[in-house]
């Protein structure tokens, strides 16, 4: 049995995926859901195989939900938008299938799936596509998991970044969160403007800096409003200069 | 209305300068004893003479005009010309003009005298005359300039207008059509119901012209077979209030100002919130203005509703584009529910 969960915050784009897979009989719909919160605790629970995902939901969209998912399923995207076609195809999405499709273009999607499937062991997740998972349009925010919740964390109360091994530890006021991603990726989506690489280690919110002291020789520290001491590379302490202009 | 149009025609306005210096002339010539007859022969066709000088420098100035760098061809062409028509042409016709009302015989020693000034005197109108015109000619171009400057800036509005009305969004549609799709099988009556209104939504929205005003209650008409598409598309998450008394329902506004930032709304409601959400619409007439207030719920902790608001900028410059005001539009957020107010003046 092939376990499929839909997620969607349309009713009637649900329905239309469960009366295009009546004719697979093989193929079991676990759950629907109507937002990625939901998304989220389905999936954890079911493990299903295959996943159609809508990207505009309520709360967090569909690319931050994957983001939460640890061993993310073969994902179909469907969806009004296709100005995120290619970043889906970049993220080895199984298929892009835009609103309204019909029921020839949803068989190939679900036929190129399963062939894959045959052929090669279930592909895991592919890295890319939780690089890609950000749209450019909403890196004022972050989503992370801390335990079962799911916290939307707006750039600006983010203190500063800071490298953990694999993760990336993400400072707030609240304490921090983890997040399995690169140090170069959060310098690459977030507004360079307001987040400097200070040093190989951290990313600074320009917000929170209130002081660069000197260290001994030609080292120096940045300390934040929240009293919290930064070390700054050479190189960091020369893009800080640049940015606040001095 | 300029000056240089008061006076129509080019032979009107040379026949009031002939008329006026020939006055002059008369009184100017009698000073000299001569009979008011003889004076004023000798005044009407000196001035003819030079009416029709001024003519030409006037006509020559239509098509030449001269910077202030080569205002010496303009200085020597208007001597030339002076002299012509004094030297020349004036001691052919005049004598024939006073010998003709029986002047005195004197009268070709006086003209003789008199040549030098006539031509100084000449040569001064001239120069007036050229003063003039090149005044008119120049206020005419800057009018035309004016104009043309205008009709640009008008077309440049107007394309920008039809430009921002079109901003529709395509996702609206696509997603209707796949709730129309997944209808069909399930519940064909809901699905002609729906194709029906969004053909009644899709015709208002075409073929408006923002100079044509509607009335409040015939666009609340068109913003209700939207929020019904939407219902449908949203199920139970999306609930409309729209409040509106007959005063405000008379008031007048551009077409399709109302859907874009309901729909801005409903998108920012329904994303940004879990559960059921309303969306609140109010007209009400306040000092000489429709004032029309849509209200969705959003969440202050992970949304920053940033300057104007989410997506509002298209309707700012509409609103600027149409009624040269930038304060029509305004946002506030307030206890998780942020509010578009706009305002409508009414003349």
């Amino acid at each position: 049995m092939i376990k499929v969960i839909l997620v969607d915050d349309e009713p009637l784009a649900r329905s239309m995926v469960r009366e295009y897979l009546q004719t697979y009989v093989d193929i079991t719909i676990v759950q629907e859901c109507n937002d990625g919160f939901e998304g989220v605790k389905a999936i954890g629970q079911h493990k299903p195989d295959l996943i159609f995902l809508d990207i505009q939901m309520p709360k967090i969209n569909g690319f931050e939900m994957l983001e939460l998912i640890d061993n993310p399923p073969s994902v179909i995207f469907t969806t009004a938008f296709d100005e995120y076609a290619i970043k889906a195809f970049e993220a080895h999405a199984v298929d892009y299938l835009l609103k309204p499709f019909a029921k020839e273009r949803f068989d190939k999607a679900i036929q190129k799936w399963l062939t894959a499937r045959q052929t090669s062991a279930p592909a895991p997740p592919p890295p890319a596509l939780m690089e890609s998972a950000s749209q450019p349009e909403e890196k004022n925010r972050i989503v992370v998991k801390k335990g079962s919740n799911i916290v939307i964390l707006p750039v600006h109360t983010i203190h500063y970044l800071e490298a953990f091994d694999d993760y990336v530890k993400i400072h707030t006021k609240d304490g921090f969160y983890l997040k399995k991603k690169t140090m170069s990726y959060f310098e690459q989506t977030l507004d360079a403007k307001e987040f400097v690489r200070i040093h190989r280690s951290y990313l600074l919110n320009l917000q929170e800096l209130t002081r660069i002291e000197p260290l001994e020789k030609d080292n120096h520290v940045a300390l934040l409003k929240s009293g919290v001491r930064i070390p700054l590379s050479q190189s960091g302490y020369t893009k800080l200069k640049e940015v606040l202009g001095i | 209305m300029s000056f240089a149009n008061r006076f129509k025609s080019p032979y009107i306005k040379f026949a009031f300068w002939w008329a006026f210096w020939t006055l002059v002339g008369t009184i100017l010539v009698r000073q000299f004893q001569y009979s008011w007859a003889v004076s004023f022969a000798d005044a009407a066709v000196t001035q003819l003479d030079w009416t029709v000088a001024g003519y030409v420098l006037n006509s020559m100035l239509r098509y030449y005009r001269p910077s202030s760098r080569n205002i010496l061809n303009l200085l020597v062409f208007s001597l030339a010309l002076a002299g012509l028509f004094t030297f020349l042409v004036l001691p052919y016709f005049l004598p024939k003009a006073v010998a003709y009302i029986g002047g005195p015989a004197d009268y070709s020693s006086f003209l003789d005298g008199s040549l030098f000034v006539r031509f100084v005197m000449s040569w001064m109108q001239l120069l007036f005359v050229a003063a003039i015109s090149w005044m008119w000619y120049f206020i005419e171009e800057q009018q035309q300039n004016l104009k043309m400057k205008g009709d640009t800036e008008r077309l440049a509005r107007e394309a920008e207008l039809s430009q921002l009305r079109q901003q529709l969004q395509p996702h609206f549609l696509f997603n209707s059509l796949n709730s129309i799709n997944a209808l069909v099988v399930a519940q064909p009556e809901l699905a002609r119901k729906m194709i029906q209104q969004l053909s009644d939504f899709l015709r208002g929205t075409i073929k408006k012209d923002d100079r044509q005003l509607v009335t409040l209650e015939e666009d609340i008409h068109q913003l209700s077979l939207y929020l019904d598409i939407e219902k449908v598309r949203f199920g139970y998450r999306l609930r409309s209030e729209i409040r509106s008394d007959e005063e405000s329902n008379a008031c007048k506004l551009p077409p399709l100002l109302l859907q874009p930032i309901v729909e801005n709304a409903i998108k920012y409601g329904l994303y940004d919130t879990i559960g059921e959400i309303t969306i609140s619409i109010e007209a009400s007439v306040e000092d000489k203005h429709l004032v029309i207030r849509v209200s969705n719920p959003f969440d202050p902790a992970t949304s920053q509703p940033k300057g104007t608001g989410f997506g509002l900028n298209s309707i700012g410059r509409r609103l600027y584009l149409i009624y040269f005001n930038n304060n029509l539009l305004q946002t506030s957020a307030e206890d998780s529910i942020f509010t578009t107010t706009i305002k409508i003046p009414q003349i």
